[in-house]
């Protein structure tokens, strides 16, 4: 019981850590809250889902193509609505709120609702730790968030435009100066972002069915995890979403599932009164607090 | 040749402004109109309106309360996202005292309105130094945390709710009761806002530091500011709880955090009026296109967005502009 709950809680930290690495990428270089995060990632599950099975191209092509076009609605949404209404941050989080409410909502409109909504694992099958057994796509899914993590880190440190995207979230003034166009990275990074959540959602969507209700558990997740780790600090991120995910498993196994989610809310409460800019966060004193 | 678009106050609006609008019909018409409008729309036209449109009238009023009492949060800095706090504080005490005391919502309305008011403030203090975005999630949480804990502990009657609340005697005491409650917020919070008090106010939103400079306490300004939203929501949330006979857990729920939130900034931030009119066209709305079935949250999700990039400013900073001032294109020399 002590290990499984050990090995499933490493696991359900590392899906922690993938619904909010996009949220926090976003976040943390552009300053938009995109609540249109969760919709995002429920788009791309059934978008992979008609893909297989209704147009019927093979697996990977499918994938690609959703990861692909969620990245574009994630540019678009940058240029028609984020573009105008920057800088006033109420009016960003309103507008991709309702964006993402008109996007879930069409699904549950076309009836995209039952247990035939699932995808295919990557790979069947299980392997045993001792008496624990966890089958191949839970740790796959914790072999993409570590491959992911370290790509992330390789590509804002060794590429062009991953520079220019930690340019514009240490100084966007600077950063102009330099030549570096705000919009474009701003747009950019919203498409990285939902990028990232479509590979998010169908590498951890094979574990259940796709549901439109998902949408919104995976926004305050992702919240959640960014809160406690600190906005916009990727380190922050990791070692949050070990801490939040251990101690949901341990309260969902020992004592009743109905305080799981309570456990992060408090942790979320306690960490935004003791420290607001998150436990691994550059103190921002006069901004966060006076 | 380019242009450019010229605003200049109009002639009237100046001499207004001063005691001389005393001095002709026109101009204390033109003072007056503006103010009579939400009095007589309130006072005036929802008694004849059928029992049906009566219900949502009084719902869309409680979310107008609450729109109001995020506004004058807003004008001191604090960012709400959880005016489902108030809310469900306000509607658990009113409940409770209804439910297993039995007092009649005579007392349960102002105890819970003065309590919750308490109760809240009391709460968000230890987070009053918190500012904008972080001040923002901490009430964001907070409702949803209470909701879970009322879940898993079951105290309060739980998932189940405190049914079978004693209901106001008719339809029309509710509504008149809800109208009054409106106006009284309304124009109180603008008279307050514009006077000294509000002065300070306004300058802790918009330079929370050199008001301290000056040698105010802001805390005390802000905790008194979040004492009266907090109220102004408990009140809503008593009265809503009578309305529909019951406590519970949907108190607390993200509908009483979003649409004040969306109404202010459909209507205008900082004005009271503003936010008003968005939960008046914002709550109708949702209701009308309630016969479309689930596609009315597409239309509702949709509106918000085009409205919110169309007009960013808000209908009422709209609307006030053209009353005020006159446009005209002018070339540019």
């Amino acid at each position: 019981m002590f290990i499984g709950t050990l090995v499933y809680g490493f696991i359900n930290s590392c899906i922690l850590a993938l619904l909010a690495i996009g949220f926090n990428l976003t976040f943390g270089i552009s300053g938009v809250a995109n609540f249109a995060y969760g919709a995002i990632y429920i788009f791309s599950g059934f978008l992979t889902w008609i893909i297989l099975n209704s147009i019927g191209l093979p697996y990977l092509l499918s994938v690609v193509i959703s990861v692909l076009c969620a990245a574009l609605i994630g540019l678009l949404v940058y240029y028609i609505v984020i573009l105008r209404v920057k800088g006033l941050a109420l009016s960003e989080v309103m507008a991709t709120f309702g964006l993402g409410l008109a996007i879930m909502e069409l699904f549950r409109y076309f009836d995209f609702v039952g247990f035939k909504y699932t995808l295919p694992v990557f790979f069947d099958g299980s392997i045993g730790f001792g008496e624990v057994y966890v089958d191949y796509q839970r740790l796959f899914i914790a072999l993409i968030a570590v491959g992911l993590t370290l790509f992330l880190y390789l590509f804002t440190r060794h590429s062009k435009t991953g520079l220019a995207f930690r340019a514009i979230a240490q100084d966007e003034r600077t950063a102009l100066t330099f030549g570096i166009d705000s919009d474009r990275i701003g747009a950019l990074s919203m498409a990285f972002g939902a990028a990232l959540a479509a590979i998010a959602a169908i590498v951890i969507l094979p574990l259940g069915t796709i549901a439109v209700e998902g949408g919104y558990e995976v926004l305050i997740n992702a919240l959640a995890v960014c809160i406690v780790g600190g906005l916009g600090s990727t380190v922050g991120i990791l070692v949050a979403s070990v801490l939040i995910g251990y101690a949901q498993t341990f309260t969902a196994n020992y004592l009743e599932p109905h305080w799981m989610m309570l456990v992060s809310l408090i942790a979320i409460a306690v960490v935004l009164t003791i420290k607001p800019s998150g436990l691994f966060s550059r103190q921002k004193e006069l901004e966060e607090r006076i | 040749m380019k242009k450019r678009k010229e605003r200049i106050d109009r002639g009237i609006k100046a001499r207004s402004e001063d005691i001389f609008a005393l001095s002709s019909y026109r101009e204390m018409l033109y003072l007056l109109a503006p103010r009579a409008v939400p009095v007589v729309g309130l006072l005036g036209v929802a008694p004849f309106m059928s029992p049906y449109w009566q219900e949502i009238f009084i719902s869309t009023a409680i979310y107008a309360l609450l729109a109001i009492s995020w506004d004058l949060l807003i004008s001191a800095g604090l960012v709400s996202l959880g005016q489902s706090l108030f809310y469900g504080i306000g509607s658990y005490i009113a409940g409770t005292l209804n439910h297993y005391w039995g007092w009649s919502p005579l007392f349960t309305i102002p105890v819970a309105t003065v309590g919750g008011g308490l109760l809240c403030t009391v709460f968000l203090l230890p987070v009053l130094r918190l500012r904008g975005i972080y001040f923002a999630m901490v009430t964001l949480v907070l409702p949803l945390m209470f909701s879970r804990l009322v879940e898993a502990t079951r105290i309060l009657g739980g998932t189940e709710g405190l049914p079978g609340l004693t209901p106001f005697p008719n339809q029309l005491t509710a509504l008149y009761v809800i109208q009054l409650a409106l106006l009284a917020a309304l124009f109180g919070f603008r008279r307050l806002m514009a006077s000294d008090y509000g002065l300070v106010i306004k300058g802790i939103n918009d330079n929370d530091r050199s008001v301290m400079n000056a040698g105010i306490n802001i805390y005390w300004y802000k905790t008194q500011i979040l004492f009266l939203g907090a109220s102004v929501g408990s009140f809503a949330g008593a009265f809503g709880t009578h309305i529909d006979m019951f406590a519970g857990m949907p108190g607390f729920a993200l509908d009483y955090a979003i649409m004040p939130v969306a109404a202010a900034v459909v209507g205008g931030m900082g004005t009271f009026a503003g936010p008003m009119i968005g939960a008046f066209i914002l709550v109708p709305l949702s209701e009308i296109l309630r016969a479309l079935g689930a596609l009315r949250i597409v239309f509702y999700g949709l509106f918000l967005v085009i409205f919110i990039v169309a007009l960013p400013e808000g209908i009422f900073h709209y609307v006030q502009r053209k009353y005020h001032q006159l446009e005209r294109w002018v070339e540019l020399v």
